[in-house]
């Protein structure tokens, strides 16, 4: 068998869609690096009087409001008195604008330029911290959403100010116990208009008449919500804008004179309502600022700044308040605000406008200088250039001070330039989707996926031409990498290491369709029988059968939110359906009823069938069993989920939480006890299989870990699961032990498993050999006698001949001690295996089940449930693949081939998704089961790989059962074929069942169904792939995008990527058994031919 | 080929949408309060009633129901007796099957077993008109070559859009939408219906388009 193609092709196919992936998420996906410093009084940024701790100096204003309106775009505050056809959205904020004409000192409305991700956590988090979250940012902490970076509501908090909170509970969640007071109203149900504002409004003008605060924070969300629900257009936004209208008047009549108030759009919205995105509908928002004392110079100046970046408001109201700027601020300060000359005005010791940007840039700079420290995602040329600028300006503003003149006025707008440079620096690093990269991330990935298809439908053709499609491909890519890095070194001086991906990934599609144009027209040409074959794929017809309409299905719900929350049960049903087609299609082609009770068909009208009606009513019993089995474990598997937010009125099982969490000691019990049942289940199945087939007769390494290491596993898996559940307090003086106990049970159950998956790696065979001295020196003779007579052929091919004749001498055994057909003498067998028939799947099979037990070990106790179904559910779909394919080839419809058709690849694959839920796990990081990366490490990490894996293999344990068992569908209809069925029709006298060892008669064709079997389970896999990356390509804006959408894109390239992987090291398992099978038949033929 | 049983199948089905049509429009005259949404239960046993009373009329009229060997009226009465027990037990099948697909286990019991008694009364009633109680012959009915009539055919269609209809009406459960007609199991009965509508249009004017085609074994 060819295997270095099949792999090599593999990883090609693997590759190009890994590329595919990281393009697309590259653009989509920006991610940042959090710094976690935070600034202090105590951090000297003024040159002068270095002693001096700011914070401690009378700030400009004692108190701030700051009214959030979610979602106030610039357009609704605006005031027009010429529009006399207002629409419901214009001109319902008079306040504003009459505020500004009548006191042009006092207050200022600018639009307030919000950064994308235009969402409202991202938004919170920016114009508190200052800086430009990404949709990931990478933290200490990815379960809790909680903000580690210095922002505001930290430093407010650390001057001993009392910040009071109220309004949409995400705050809540981002600054947990950080607000003197606050009360949070639900901001989840976008239905609901008013909950939020009527519960500020309640009290809001109790609070600020109150003297027990210094920050009030109100976030009022119905604007946003009536965008969501009816869009700007309808009279509702009228009524909610009118209402904030109201709103802003009372609170305007309550401040007092030392007080600020900042009223606000977190973004804007879209003509329908929605925001997200980076248009300028979605980031202009407004920003309205007053104070019932003068604070600003004069006259709003045509020449003053017409647009305020929402970065902005962090250094502005830190150094009106008196407090430092947060670390990772990048914003700049507002200068109307500031005076623009130094006023020593009594006890309120202003900053001038040259102080506070003095202040400012320092902390940015010093910020930038921490920030390219710890990543290299800033281009390094540019930070150069802006070290460079900051040194020059910071020389010449501190010689100025030194000599006590005035500086020149053009350090402001230097400053100033400096600053702006900064941001957008940042900017264009963290905070902008690249629609081009994700583009050619799209547009890799569909070709991918075409790829794969069109590979599965031509492995054969592809594996006959021994892999010669992929050299080119290979060198190609590596061509057009190769020139457009240099292009990319000669015009620009650095390499975009991701446009060479791109441009070798493209190319090498590119390369193959035209190969394969050229490759499967010869064949119409040469073949005239072959060329409907290979060319009837392409039809419409034939792609909406049933197998394919339901992973088409499976796609289009990842499109839609309400799919995608719902997915566990959504994909469940499409299992289940599909599951029911098979029965029903073996039924409509007339092959699960015995023929004879048609009577035409008995009446001679039809050509009398190859079979027994016993066999098939036996084969059709074992199907619908199966059936059965498999509707029964999925209906079960249901109640392993776990729950979404937004899954309102569900309840997460009962068996995802630990036992240890367990109150009740007799529930604890009773858990316990099916989870070891299940465990031992588990065990006991695996070693029934491969008994049953004979393969635990030998002393290979293989049959050492089915004998010894797997219940050793069990075991210990089950000893580590009741340390872990004793009370801590039970067992006083046992607690020494219980520690030691809870480190070295998962350690030794780790090792083992890695001894265990060793060893079958190392020495797969499961053969056992019997060989009689007389028979053999006997039977032995004659085969190569005959060979060598009838053909002359040179003995390396003789050699290849003979291994067919030697093996179809050979009997498998079915129980250890029996030894089949002894009493058949005139037959008699050279050499007895034991085992053969199952030499390719029983190393799969034990490599699976090893695994899963290792997997297991990493989740809570209850899932040793699911886990078991999981595996009954594996069984049952592959003996309802075996019993229809059976059913097929009884009725002669066999055609050859072990081509593996789609139902059962797609089946498997969707139940890999299936489990993944019913494992307790769901597409969203609050989901992530974190203290799998504590089995067996109680007291921590000190790296991050070992946790990351642990956690890695945790999630994603469904999917790589489910792809390192991928191969069994191979092999299992040979598994269970039925004696004498294939061998009568292949026209063999030979009444054995040769099983597996029939892949080794058909090298080719065991190459190229593995190859396909592979593409199809990766096809799918890919699809869904492909279509959650539409998904967030088309629903960027929409409200769920990352809720919903970017982890479900984030899960299913993570899963693909473990799945792709752990298939590669399936099918190379299978090669390495192939191998020795080689080298065994090589060992063995010597003794008996020669 | 077929012109006169087509003929029969077409006018015996435009008299089932007819009395369907009428469960849905008297009872909304007559009755106050009574709509599709919102007294789903009472209108879908409505419909059933006047499928299953309309249809068993309608095919002994027309004679479709294989002649049985004794005219005893005892025998008679244990073949009846038959058909209503396994028209239960298709009630019991179809809301397992209904359950097994997701549906509520205990919550909702009721809701889906008149689910069940829809699509038995669709699906299931016809079989026992056209075939009689033998389950044998409905699993034979199903195959490519299992057809020996038109009327067999006609069951093969009708059978399949009803069926499939009852499973696209799932998809929009789903659907954050909050219409009143995804509410378990109005969109499933809905679906099962209009699949059975289209069915009962579908079958004469397949049959009518393939009949050159159409050849049965023996009758
Ligand atoms: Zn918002
Ligand atoms: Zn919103």
């Amino acid at each position: 068998m060819k295997g270095l193609p099949v792999l090599s092709l593999l990883l090609w196919m693997c590759a190009v869609y890994f590329v595919g992936i990281y393009i697309f998420v590259g653009g989509f996906l920006l991610v940042r690096l959090e710094v976690n410093r935070t600034s202090t009084c105590g951090d000297v940024l003024e040159p002068r009087d270095e002693s001096v701790d700011f914070c401690r100096a009378q700030p400009r204003f004692r108190r701030v409001v700051l009214l959030i309106i979610d979602a106030l775009k610039i357009d609704f505050a605006r005031f027009d008195p010429n529009n006399t056809a207002p629409r419901p959205y214009e001109n319902k904020l008079p306040v504003l604008e009459k505020t500004v004409s009548s006191k042009p000192l006092q207050s200022r409305l600018y639009p307030f330029r919000a950064d994308p991700p235009t969402t409202t956590m991202q938004r919170i988090k920016g114009f508190t911290t200052g800086s430009l979250p990404t949709f990931v940012d990478v933290g200490n902490n990815f379960a809790s959403s909680a903000i580690l970076e210095d922002n505001l509501i930290h430093q407010l908090g650390q001057a001993g100010k009392r910040v009071v909170f109220m309004g949409d509970d995400t705050w809540e969640s981002l600054f947990p116990k950080k607000f003197y007071r606050s009360l949070p109203f639900p901001s989840f149900n976008v239905k609901d208009l008013h909950t939020v504002d009527d519960g500020i409004l309640r009290h809001l003008y109790t609070t600020m008449v109150g003297d027990d605060w210094d920050v009030l924070v109100a976030h009022f969300l119905g604007v946003d919500h009536c965008g969501h629900r009816f869009g700007p257009d309808h009279p509702a936004m009228a009524e909610k804008l009118t209402q904030m209208d109201g709103v802003i008047r009372s609170v305007i009549d309550r401040l007092q004179n030392d007080t600020l108030l900042v009223v606000m759009g977190d973004h804007g919205m879209t003509d329908t309502g929605d925001h997200g995105g980076e248009s300028v509908k979605e980031t202009d928002a407004a920003i309205f600022l007053y104070s019932p004392s003068p604070v600003f110079p004069g006259p709003p100046s045509p020449n003053e700044l017409d647009v305020v970046p929402q970065t902005d408001l962090v250094p502005t109201l830190a150094l009106l308040l008196g407090i430092p700027i947060p670390y990772s601020s990048v914003g700049q300060v507002l200068l109307p605000l500031f005076p623009s000359h130094k006023q020593p005005e009594g006890a309120v010791a202003r900053l001038s406008q040259l102080e506070a940007l003095w202040i400012n840039a320092k902390q940015v700079n010093r910020f930038l200088e921490t920030y390219s420290g710890m990543a290299k995602d800033i281009p390094p040329e540019s930070l150069s250039r802006l070290k460079d600028e900051f040194a020059h300006l910071s020389s010449e503003y501190l010689t100025a001070v030194r000599e006590g003149r005035s500086p020149s006025p053009q350090l402001t707008s230097s400053l100033q330039a400096y600053l702006t440079s900064v941001r957008d620096t940042c900017r264009s690093t963290w905070a902008r989707f690249s629609p081009l990269k994700m583009a050619a991330g799209l547009v890799i990935l569909a070709f991918a996926c075409l790829m794969c298809f069109l590979l599965s439908e031509l492995s054969l053709l592809l594996i006959r031409e021994n892999g010669a499609g992929l050299k080119a491909p290979l060198v190609v890519a590596l061509t057009a990498g190769v020139s457009i890095a240099a292009a990319q070194l000669l015009t620009q001086g650095y390499i975009d290491m991701v446009w060479c991906l791109a441009a070798g990934a493209f190319s090498s599609e590119i390369l193959f369709f035209w190969r394969v144009r050229r490759l499967s027209t010869p064949t119409v040409l040469k073949n005239g029988t072959k060329g409907p074959k290979s060319s009837s794929w392409l039809t419409p017809g034939c792609l909406l059968v049933p197998s394919l309409l339901v992973p088409l299905l499976r796609c289009a719900s990842l499109l839609s939110d309400s799919y995608v929350i719902a997915e566990g049960r959504v994909v469940t049903f499409l299992v289940f359906s599909l599951a029911l087609y098979i029965p029903v299609h073996l039924n409509w082609d007339g092959l699960l009823l015995p023929p004879s009770h048609d009577p035409l068909k008995s009446a001679g009208l039809l050509p009398s069938p190859a079979l027994s009606p016993s066999a098939v009513r036996k084969e059709s019993g074992t199907l619908l069993a199966c059936l059965g089995l498999l509707v029964g474990s999925l209906y079960l598997s249901l109640s392993f989920h776990s729950c979404r937010e937004e899954q309102g009125s569900c309840q997460p099982s009962p068996f995802l939480s630990p036992l240890s969490r367990l109150q009740d000691s007799q529930m604890k019990n009773l858990h316990y006890i099916l989870s070891v049942i299940s465990l031992s289940l588990w065990t006991y199945l695996l070693r029934r299989c491969l008994c049953h087939y004979g393969n635990l007769n030998s002393t290979s390494g293989t049959v050492f870990t089915a004998r010894w290491i797997l219940p050793l596993l069990s075991v210990c898996l089950g000893l580590h699961w009741a340390v872990s559940a004793t009370p801590e307090d039970s067992f006083r003086n046992l607690a020494e032990l219980i520690r030691l106990a809870q480190l070295a049970l998962p350690r030794a159950a780790f090792c083992l498993l890695g001894l265990g998956l060793c060893l079958i790696w190392l020495d797969p065979l499961t053969v056992f050999v019997k060989t009689r001295a007389a028979a053999s020196a006997r039977s032995s003779s004659l085969p190569p006698a005959r060979y060598r007579a009838s053909t002359g052929m040179s003995p390396q091919a003789e050699l290849h001949h003979l291994i067919p004749q030697i093996y179809q001498r050979m009997r498998r055994s079915l129980d250890d001690g029996e030894l089949s057909r002894d009493s058949e003498v005139d037959n008699r067998p050279a050499v007895e295996a034991y085992g053969l028939g199952t030499v390719y799947s029983a190393p799969v099979l034990l490599f699976c089940g090893l695994l899963g037990i290792g997997l297991l070990l990493l989740h809570p106790e209850g899932m040793a449930l699911s886990f078991l179904l999981l595996m009954l559910e594996m069984g049952a779909l592959l003996h309802i693949h075996a019993s229809s394919t059976t059913l097929s080839s009884l009725h002669g419809a066999y055609s050859g081939g072990f081509n593996v058709p789609w139902t059962p690849v797609v089946l498997w694959a969707l139940a890999a998704t299936q489990f993944f839920h019913a494992t307790g796990h769901l597409p969203t990081f609050p989901s992530i089961q974190w203290s799998a990366a504590f089995v067996g490490f109680p007291d921590g990490h000190t790296g991050t790989t070992l946790p990351a894996s642990l956690v890695t293999l945790n999630t994603f344990a469904s999917h790589i059962l489910f792809a390192v068992g991928c191969p069994l569908l191979l092999f299992w209809p040979l598994v269970r074929e039925v004696r004498g069925s294939r061998g009568r029709a292949c026209g063999d006298e030979e009444e054995d069942a040769v099983m597996e060892m029939r892949l080794r008669e058909n090298p080719q064709q065991f190459s190229s169904a593995l190859l396909q079997l592979s593409t199809r389970y990766l096809f799918i896999h890919g699809a869904q792939v492909f279509a959650s990356v539409c998904a967030a390509a088309i629903l960027r804006r929409h409200l769920m995008v990352w809720k919903v959408f970017a982890p479900k894109l984030m899960f299913e390239a993570s899963g693909f990527l473990v799945s792709s992987v752990f298939l590669l090291i399936g099918v190379t398992l299978v090669l390495r058994v192939d191998v020795a099978v080689g080298r065994w038949f090589k060992r063995l033929i010597p003794d008996t031919s020669r | 080929m077929w012109d006169h049983e087509i003929r029969a199948m077409a006018s015996s089905h435009a008299i089932i949408a007819a009395s369907m049509l009428m469960a849905t429009v008297i009872p909304a005259v007559a009755l106050p309060g009574f709509s599709v949404y919102g007294t789903h239960l009472l209108w879908l046993y409505l419909v059933s009633g006047a499928v299953t009373a309309v249809s068993v009329a309608v095919f002994w009229l027309l004679g479709i129901t294989p002649p049985t060997k004794k005219h005893t009226l005892g025998y008679k009465l244990s073949r009846f007796f038959r058909s209503c027990v396994y028209f239960f037990l298709s009630c019991l099948f179809f809301h397992t099957v209904v359950v097994l697909y997701g549906a509520p286990l205990i919550v909702s019991a009721l809701e889906t077993f008149s689910l069940a008694v829809l699509l038995t009364s669709l699906t299931t009633l016809r079989c026992l008109c056209v075939l009689g109680p033998n389950v044998q012959a409905w699993i034979r009915v199903f195959s490519r070559h299992g057809a020996m009539s038109v009327w067999d055919t006609c069951l093969q269609i009708t059978v399949a859009c009803t069926l499939v209809g009852a499973w696209v009406g799932a998809f929009p459960i789903p659907l954050d939408w909050d219409r009143p007609w995804q509410v378990w199991p109005v969109s499933c009965s809905l679906g099962a219906l209009f699949g059975y509508l289209s069915g009962l249009v579908a079958a004469p004017a397949w049959i009518h388009y393939h009949r050159k085609q159409l050849i049965y074994k023996c009758k």
